[in-house]
């Protein structure tokens, strides 16, 4: 356990290294969060949409650019990837570690580091918005509570995922092409681009059906106060019981995956 | 008592292979030709504890693949493997923390990471105790003198300096075996002497099991005395340096300066390779002919200036075994 924490405060003072990487990004979030806030205010102000208030959509906004690298899928680590193509993940075995914990810490890591530099000046910024571009404070103490933890969980959530769609590059070599349609997919279903309040349809149904929706839609509804206390604990434990079925079936595919590597070369 | 064993290694690949060019590529999607290449071939050894054995063979002969097994991240197809009584592919978690590994082409050190986080997160991988942590470090980081670049993060190291952590890295635990896939590789001469005496001392000082892999053969012939040779999968040799020497080196070339030759002069188990105005190189066979026999007869045939005796360099003679081969 010891070797696990040392390895996920390592990534995560290496992650924060990059610092004009967090500034692109920083940039970029910026420019997106305020695209949408703009958008979506001149839209409600010629329709009336029942699902959602235009209160409740910029704290969506906001949070989902603020928090963007905790709950973006598509956040993949290309020195795993490549470790795998060119056979390099056969020496992480040598050392005595389960791997899939060990790269779950680094995805984890990645992501805490790549937020850390970013959220606290969107927050700020989209608190300084004049009203109704603005980010509001949560909805209670609780919702806030709530937020956090089903936060934390989302985070836990996706990185099953990624793992999933990293082993699986053991067996096609470049997983390009599988990242990208699972990836696409997870991202609309996420409300990622599109709030799932302003979905509608089958979409609408599908979403409610999948996991992806619990990485961040649940937290970010849970602090505007748009999904209320119960019904945030019925989909906690609903996600639960998503994280552990990820996490065995992940599990499952590395065993295999590592049973058949073969290493060229050398 | 054998430290190591192996027994009947076999490890075989399947080489997927296509013909250039677009109508082939569309082939291979429906079906795929491929051979099966021979990587390990039944081969067999013990080592004794405290042992350095260079493990020696051509590119592609499967020394690579063989080290692979040993360390437990290969699965071998069959055969078997017992290293200090583990099953190093079964008990891998456990068996790895026995072992140190160093692998020339490939970093195993984290490269954005400072060399002494590396080392830090090393110990908690581990889990090696504060007092041995200590202790270790101090007497690694002073014969390989790090102290310079421990704060250097690994991707700024040159290759020298990195190659020294890389050894540094792989002996914090304190592990029984050692293996060492080209040490040297890349490394310029000081650097590739002072990771020689490394190595030596740490054998000598720690009892480390040390298996060796190395295309440059002075490496072998300072580190080690034994020597295992393969070729194809197949293991062609198993024993002593002079023995292989010995073995594969009955002929000496001698080199005659002189003055005033009247005639080159006939005699038996020599072969004359290259003659010019004022000198003459042989191949002697030691086995039926002496230098100083030579020497007296060509002395009736001229005026001798100098000679020169050279020993066969052990490159020559690994490259006349893996000749005689065929590989």
């Amino acid at each position: 356990m010891r070797g696990y924490i040392s390895y996920f405060k390592a990534e995560l003072k290496a992650g924060l290294q990059y610092k004009t990487a967090a500034l692109s990004g920083l940039t970029t979030q910026f420019f997106w969060g305020i695209i949408f806030a703009l958008v979506y205010t001149s839209f409600y102000k010629h329709t009336t949409i029942q699902d959602i208030n235009l209160k409740e959509l910029m704290d969506y906004v906001w949070l989902n650019q603020a928090f963007f690298a905790l709950i973006y899928i598509g956040i993949n680590d290309e020195t795993i990837i490549n470790s795998i193509k060119d056979g390099t993940v056969a020496y992480e075995l040598l050392r005595p570690y389960d791997l899939y914990t060990w790269w779950y810490v680094k995805l984890v890591a990645k992501r805490y580091a790549l937020v850390l530099l970013r959220c606290v000046p969107i927050v700020i910024f989209a608190c300084f918005l004049p009203v109704p571009y603005n980010l509001s404070l949560p909805f209670s103490i609780f919702t806030f509570l709530m937020f956090l933890l089903t936060m934390f969980l989302g985070t836990i959530l996706v990185t099953t995922i990624n793992m999933i769609v990293t082993s699986l590059a053991f067996f096609t070599n470049e997983n390009r092409g599988i990242s990208s349609i699972i990836y696409t997919i997870a991202d609309l279903l996420e409300g990622s681009q599109i709030p799932l309040p302003l979905l509608s349809g089958v979409i609408l149904i599908i979403a409610s059906f999948t996991p992806f929706r619990f990485i961040e839609d649940l937290p970010f509804r849970l602090y505007s106060g748009h999904i209320d206390i119960t019904t945030g604990f019925k989909d906690i434990s609903i996600e639960l019981i998503w994280i552990i079925g990820f996490f065995i079936i992940g599990k499952l595919i590395l065993k295999k995956a590592l049973s058949k590597v073969s290493i060229q070369g050398g | 008592m054998s430290f190591i064993t192996v027994k009947n290694l076999n490890k075989t690949f399947k080489v997927y292979e296509r013909n250039s060019g677009l109508k082939e590529a569309f082939k291979t999607l429906i079906k795929r030709k491929y051979k099966l290449v021979h990587a390990v071939d039944d081969i067999s050894f013990d080592i004794k504890k405290g042992e350095i054995v260079g493990y020696i063979g051509p590119n592609g002969a499967g020394k690579s693949t063989t080290i692979k097994m040993l360390c437990g991240i290969l699965k071998p197809d069959s055969g078997e493997i017992t290293i200090a009584g583990f099953n190093p592919f079964k008990d891998r978690v456990k068996y790895v923390k026995n072992i140190g590994v160093v692998f020339g082409q490939k970093s195993q050190l984290w490269w954005d990471i400072p060399v002494m986080d590396s080392f830090d997160l090393l110990k908690d991988i581990y889990k090696i105790s504060d007092e041995d942590y200590k202790k270790n470090l101090k007497e690694l980081i002073e014969l390989l003198q790090l102290e310079k670049f421990l704060h250097t993060p690994v991707r700024q190291l040159s290759l020298g300096e990195r190659m020294r952590c890389e050894i540094c890295a792989s002996l914090l635990h304190n592990p029984k075996i050692l293996f060492l896939d080209e040490p040297t590789i890349g490394l310029d001469a000081v650097s590739k002497v002072r990771v020689r005496k490394f190595i030596k001392e740490i054998n000598k000082k720690r009892k480390v099991t040390i298996i060796l892999t190395s295309h440059d053969m002075q490496d072998i012939e300072s580190l080690t005395n034994r020597l295992i040779v393969i070729g194809h999968g197949k293991k062609l040799y198993d024993g002593t340096l002079s023995g292989i020497k010995h073995k594969f080196s009955r002929t000496k070339k001698l080199e005659i300066l002189y003055n005033n030759l009247i005639k080159t002069p006939e005699v038996e188990n020599v072969t004359i390779l290259k003659k010019e105005k004022d000198k003459i190189l042989l191949e002697v066979d030691m086995s039926n002919q002496t230098i100083s026999n030579i020497v007296k007869v060509y002395s009736d045939y001229c005026e001798i200036k100098d000679i020169n005796v050279y020993n066969k360099t052990i490159d020559e003679i690994i490259y006349e075994l893996y000749k005689g081969l065929n590989l």
